[in-house]
């Protein structure tokens, strides 16, 4: 919480294309903006989504998940990378944080925002982008299982980076309907 | 309550308690806690964290090592709570997610319940890019949330995150931060309430320069009645003059000064008292709202002036926290403290005893 700042910073002469922030605001920000927006309306599409991924287990068991993973990474990687910028951490949580993505956080907060939101509601590091955070809470506002914002969550397994996080929700949940059928028989 | 010189039995961890140190006991024996931050030397010099202790002895009852504030680079925490702890002072280690993985600071926590730290506020951290190293790695592999919740269950579970045993337990009393002056504002209580699940059982607040503002949060925390599952501590500091409080509102996110609080250190004749002066008067007030279990003082660079802050808002009510070595008159003090540490122990192995 000390407030040193050192004035012999040492600042870049050369600047990468694409690094200034008001262009980057301007390329990026706006469709994950418009998700967040849109929350309710994409938490129905998503359930609808999953249920008929779960409905094609059996599409995807005869495929083998293993030859499915490369497509469906594909397909993922673009709809979520559009939608919502997403990171490919490989455990999705969005529909438990207001469809913001935790993992364009700065310090990839996955459990609510930093103290060092600014007045505006902006984030701290990036000072052009909104914080995921107060998007977040924005987005759970609207949605029906919002909620879940407050459930505590688990550090990212850095391992299953870059994975289909849909297939595997998708074989998990077969999974445990497996064993909830087995319980039942 | 007495005047009590603190010369307790700290081998053993009280009944209702989870550490053996200073800090949680003054806490939840009702006592309003005063609690200090150390400014980190950039030195290998042990004596330089000896000097800058040295101010606050007597006058708080813990003191905070940073972890790379501003993500600027000093003296690492671990080292600073090492020193501390030889002398006997109760360091309040802080750990950020930045610089260290999980594997990193599981073992720093276990490396410094073996120093004798009994206090660890857990904080995600500055960005790289807010300190002088900016090309850094920002790691991030943790954040303030899941670290409380994997120190909490090594404490209590006796197990790293990866489920492996831990042959002794460290023994902690935990904390974390809260900034109720940042939006989103109604997050900011539903947070606290996630961190506390997590595992925090104090709070340290970021400065707190507006009191309204503060008992607005209070009242909700008190309605959620999350004042009873955690202390808390706020956040205060003085300001050196006007120009500095400017300075501040434009540079440092998530702290929040009212125009009031400007202008009267402007029509001050001299600056740096009135800020000290307005600083013992959040103290006094703060004091008064109902829920808050002492202040945390960060002083930065002003260090020296801690001494006198506390003693101007009399929080302490003549109660005198750990200093090295205690006055001569204080020797009837030490006494009925060595028996209360006495009864204390007895009542700890017949505890033990009972539960065997």
């Amino acid at each position: 919480m000390i407030f040193a700042r050192h004035k012999t910073r040492s600042r870049m002469a050369y600047k990468p294309a694409g690094a200034s922030p008001v262009q980057r605001a301007s390329m990026r920000y706006s469709l994950r903006r418009w998700s967040v927006e849109h929350a309710r309306f994409l938490e129905k599409i998503y359930t609808l989504f999953a249920d008929m991924l779960l409905a094609l287990h059996w599409l995807w068991s005869l495929i083998g998940y293993r030859r499915i993973e490369r497509p469906m990474l594909f397909l993922e990687r673009n709809i979520k990378g559009l939608m919502f910028d997403c990171r490919m951490c490989g455990q999705c949580i969005l529909s438990q944080t207001g469809m913001s993505c935790p993992m364009n956080c700065p310090k990839a907060l996955r459990n609510g925002p930093c103290g060092g939101v600014r007045a505006g509601g902006n984030c701290e590091i990036e000072t052009d982008m909104p914080c995921v955070w107060t998007e977040a809470w924005r987005g759970a506002q609207q949605m029906q299982g919002g909620d879940s914002i407050l459930a505590v969550q688990k550090p990212v397994d850095q391992s299953l980076k870059n994975t289909s996080a849909w297939l595997r929700a998708t074989a998990q949940r077969a999974a445990q309907n497996a064993v909830k059928a087995g319980i039942k028989a | 309550m007495n005047p009590a010189v603190d010369v307790e039995d700290f081998s053993i961890v009280p009944p209702g308690h989870t550490s053996r140190g200073r800090l949680e006991r003054v806490l939840r024996r009702g006592d309003f806690a005063v609690t200090a931050e150390l400014n980190p030397p950039d030195s290998a010099d042990p004596d330089r964290v000896f000097e800058q202790a040295e101010p606050f002895e007597g006058w708080v009852d813990g003191i905070n090592a940073t972890d790379g504030p501003g993500a600027n680079c000093h003296m690492s925490s671990a080292g600073i709570c090492a020193l501390l702890t030889r002398v006997g002072y109760a360091p309040v280690m802080q750990i950020t997610c930045r610089d260290r993985n999980r594997i990193a600071i599981q073992g720093d926590v276990l490396g410094a319940a073996a120093m004798g730290v009994s206090n660890i506020l857990c904080l995600t951290g500055d960005g790289v890019q807010a300190g002088d190293q900016p090309g850094a790695k920002p790691v991030f592999d943790l954040d303030c949330m899941s670290l409380l919740e994997t120190i909490r269950i090594m404490r209590d579970e006796g197990r790293f995150l990866s489920g492996r045993r831990i042959t002794e337990a460290p023994k902690l009393f935990l904390g974390a931060a809260i900034n109720p002056f940042a939006p989103p504002f109604e997050f900011r209580p539903l947070r606290l309430k996630k961190k506390i699940e997590a595992g925090a059982q104090f709070v340290q607040s970021q400065y707190c320069f507006d009191v309204p503002m503060m008992k607005a949060y209070m009242s909700r925390i008190v309605d959620m009645g999350l004042d009873e599952k955690c202390f808390i501590l706020v956040g205060v500091g003085p300001l050196a003059s006007a120009k500095a409080a400017r300075w501040i509102m434009a540079n440092v996110p998530g702290i929040h000064i009212p125009d009031a609080v400007i202008a009267r250190l402007e029509g001050a004749k001299n600056q740096k008292r009135e800020g000290r002066r307005i600083c013992a008067e959040i103290i006094r007030e703060v004091r008064q709202i109902k829920g808050v279990a002492g202040v945390h003082l960060m002083a930065y660079r002003q260090e020296e002036l801690v001494a006198q802050i506390v003693e101007e808002s009399g929080v302490l009510a003549g109660r005198k926290p750990w200093k090295k070595e205690p006055q001569p008159g204080d020797q009837a003090l030490i006494e009925a403290a060595a028996e209360k540490a006495r009864i204390l122990r007895k009542a700890v192995t017949q505890d033990k005893e009972g539960k065997s």
